[in-house]
């Protein structure tokens, strides 16, 4: 009998074509996805040096990152330049045979909220993007993650990428995480559990009650985030419930082929003994929602919680951090985070744009309205799909009768790239993943939440706790 | 692929942990040069460190200090690199002229994508990484030094050298100046067994 494997170790060793020896292998790469930022950078090199794509028919792509969000856009951005990426990607994907998502097409939308709401990501298969959050789509038991331009066109060029092998993490969740308490609020808390770094050469598996009991969107979400602890790939072995969320989708498989794929699917998850290099254990009932008060995912705490003091520092370079962070997001040690007046909030991104994610905050903010000092609200669905289905519910009208805006499919304000952003200064409630320095806008400070956290707090104009407003 | 074998210049310290992609090219850059090509991301690096809102140079980044003009090596905190995938930020880089990123630890995309930009990235010890960077804060030795990747060593600002590793095969591939599609190529045979064996195992992978 072979010895024990990981679900990683599955995944990687059924795709090494060449071993280089020095733990570099040669890779097949199932699914290469693009964007309309990168379609210009991967394209233009790739026809100057007369390259063909193999495999144009494993490749996608959809417009999201530059493309404007208002009702009734076109492909006209007020980023200078984004039209041209858009214009590019449609050209190119049209020249080299990808299916492309475009603009109007109800597929379209965040590239990893489409991937596997199409099927295109599947069990036990590798997926590349040049995005760094392409973490989140291992949460369909995927092994999956972010390049840059030059390495996507060694995939458009060869279905292959030359790969170091990580080391091994598993994130083990023990118990049921206690009622109000989402998948956004276990990826904060591990993140600040392990800090920002703690991920550096490893691929994670996250395991164990609290994360079987989590439907297939938490799980992306839960995975979106494993790039904030610097771990390049999040997996979550896929089970009956990955198998219902993916059947029927457009691009998995059918009939008798489906039978097959998913006999091959329950072979993968890790075996019973499969050894990690490192193994973290979180016991699941004592996460509470949580929302970030620094410049790092790590920068977290609970929502019952004050701004912590630089003085209580494990280290100097910590202690320096959290002081540059403090004066960056305006914050006093020892203050309550909840109660803290904000400016703006948003829900939307890879992270949290998802139906169950919509959802769940129209749960909260339904009948209330936004507080008249908030400066903007959004919601962005994250993609066609996710706004017809959300509208077909009606959640579109909780939310415009409430004052937020409700806006079309894409990136939008998870990242400021010129057209949209937040103003300096601007407190931000925010259901994305980064809140770095200057990320949603020179010097707007962004505090990373919940659906849930984010509706309430802008029904509250301050950081609030859904658990409190009897929902 | 631009080869790398030996350099010699003013090298800067920048020693905060975990800078992230945005920050080395803030996303609102990403589009802005697409049609300008990889050489314009230079004026954007570090764009919200370097200038203020008025776009005049802020005083006090150290990029923007005098003494530290034409660097060509970057001395920094650990985890850098981390974040966004954006290859805009070693393109930023080298733009501006750097060459060489000294740090203890990377962000691994980011690490990839310096090696097939020309742009070599050395890992060190915490600690000397800093006694690096508090001799280029002193002065005293000067501000510059050699890195060379053939011999696998560094040579400090106060003359002292220190070796590094790398991985060999990257190390080549810069020396070199390797093609990285080509070299693959060349595996097509090997790939295309890797297929066709794979397209009876998993045919549902295969649209």
């Amino acid at each position: 009998m072979s010895a024990p494997q990981s679900l990683f170790e599955k995944i990687w060793s059924s795709h090494v074509i060449h071993d280089y020896g020095g733990g570099y292998a040669l890779l097949h790469i199932d699914r290469d996805i693009m964007h309309d930022l990168i379609g210009e950078f991967v394209f233009k090199p790739l026809d100057e040096e007369r390259r063909t794509m193999p495999h144009p028919e494993l490749a996608f792509a959809t417009m999201d990152h530059g493309i404007e969000t208002t009702p009734g856009r076109g492909d006209e951005t007020r980023i200078p330049g984004g039209e041209v990426g858009v214009r590019a990607l449609r050209r190119k994907s049209k020249e080299h045979g990808v299916t492309l998502f475009d603009i109007g097409d109800v597929r379209q939308g965040i590239v990893h909220v489409v991937t596997p709401e199409n099927g295109i990501a599947l069990p036990g298969s590798t997926l590349v993007c040049c995005d760094s959050h392409t973490c989140t789509v291992g949460g369909v038991g995927a092994l999956t993650w972010g390049i840059g331009a030059s390495e996507f066109q060694h995939v458009l060029a060869t279905q292959t990428l030359v790969m170091e092998k990580p080391r091994t993490m598993r994130v083990t969740f023990s118990g049921a995480v206690p009622e109000g308490v989402t998948p956004k609020d276990m990826i904060l808390y591990v993140i600040g559990h392990v800090g920002a770094k703690a991920g550096n050469g490893f691929a994670i598996e996250y395991a164990g009650e609290a994360v079987r009991a989590l439907p297939v969107e938490g799980r992306l979400t839960l995975c979106n985030m494993s790039i904030e602890m610097a771990a390049r790939y999040g997996t979550v072995a896929a089970d009956d419930v990955t198998f219902e969320y993916l059947h029927g989708r457009e691009f998995a498989p059918k009939d008798a082929l489906w039978d097959r794929a998913v006999e091959h699917w329950r072979t993968l998850p890790s075996d019973d003994g499969a050894q990690f290099d490192r193994e973290v254990a979180i016991d699941a009932g004592a996460i509470t929602p949580q929302v970030t008060w620094g410049t790092s995912p790590a920068h977290v705490a609970g929502i019952g919680e004050r701004v912590p003091d630089p003085a209580s520092a494990p280290d100097a370079d910590v202690r320096a951090s959290w002081v540059r962070a403090l004066e960056y997001t305006g914050l006093t040690p020892g203050d309550a985070l909840e109660g803290t007046a904000i400016d703006a909030a948003f829900i939307g991104s890879c992270t949290n744009s998802r139906l169950s994610d919509l959802r769940r905050a129209a749960r909260v903010v339904k009948g209330g309205k936004v507080a008249s000092s908030l400066r903007r609200a959004w919601v962005v669905p994250g993609s066609g799909q996710v706004k017809r289905d959300a509208e077909a519910e009606g959640l579109d009208r909780i939310f415009l009768d409430a004052g937020f805006e409700w806006r079309e499919p894409g990136c939008s304000l998870c990242v400021s790239l010129g057209g949209d952003r937040f103003e300096p200064r601007e407190r931000v409630l925010s259901t994305t993943n980064r809140n770095f320095e200057n990320r949603q806008g020179p010097g707007a400070r962004t505090h990373l939440a919940s659906p849930e956290t984010v509706a309430a707090s802008a029904l509250k104009g301050a950081i609030a706790d859904s658990r409190k407003l009897g929902h | 692929m631009e080869k790398f074998t030996r350099l010699t210049g003013v090298a800067v310290p920048l020693m905060q942990p975990n800078i992230d992609t945005d920050a080395i090219t803030p996303g609102r850059f990403l589009t802005m040069t697409m049609a300008a090509g990889k050489a314009s991301f230079g004026a954007s690096l570090f764009a919200d460190w370097r200038f203020d809102s008025n776009d005049e140079p802020k005083p006090d980044f150290v990029l923007n200090d005098p003494a530290y003009d034409g660097a060509a090596i970057l001395v920094a905190g650990d985890n850098f690199g981390c974040g966004s995938s954006r290859e805009h930020a070693v393109w930023g880089l080298a733009a501006y002229g750097i060459r060489c990123v000294i740090a203890p630890s990377f962000g691994e995309i980011f690490y990839n994508n310096c090696f097939v930009n020309g742009l070599l990235p050395v890992s060190f010890a915490g600690e000397q990484v800093q006694a690096i960077a508090d001799q280029l804060s002193a002065g005293t030795g000067g501000r510059s030094m050699t890195i060379d990747l053939e011999a696998q060593k560094i040579t400090r600002p106060d003359g002292s050298e220190l070796a590094f590793e790398i991985d060999a095969a990257r190390r080549e591939a810069l020396l070199e100046g390797l093609d990285a599609i080509g070299m693959t190529l060349k595996l097509a045979d090997e790939i295309a067994a890797f297929q066709a064996e794979d397209r009876e195992r998993r045919p549902w992978i295969y649209l």
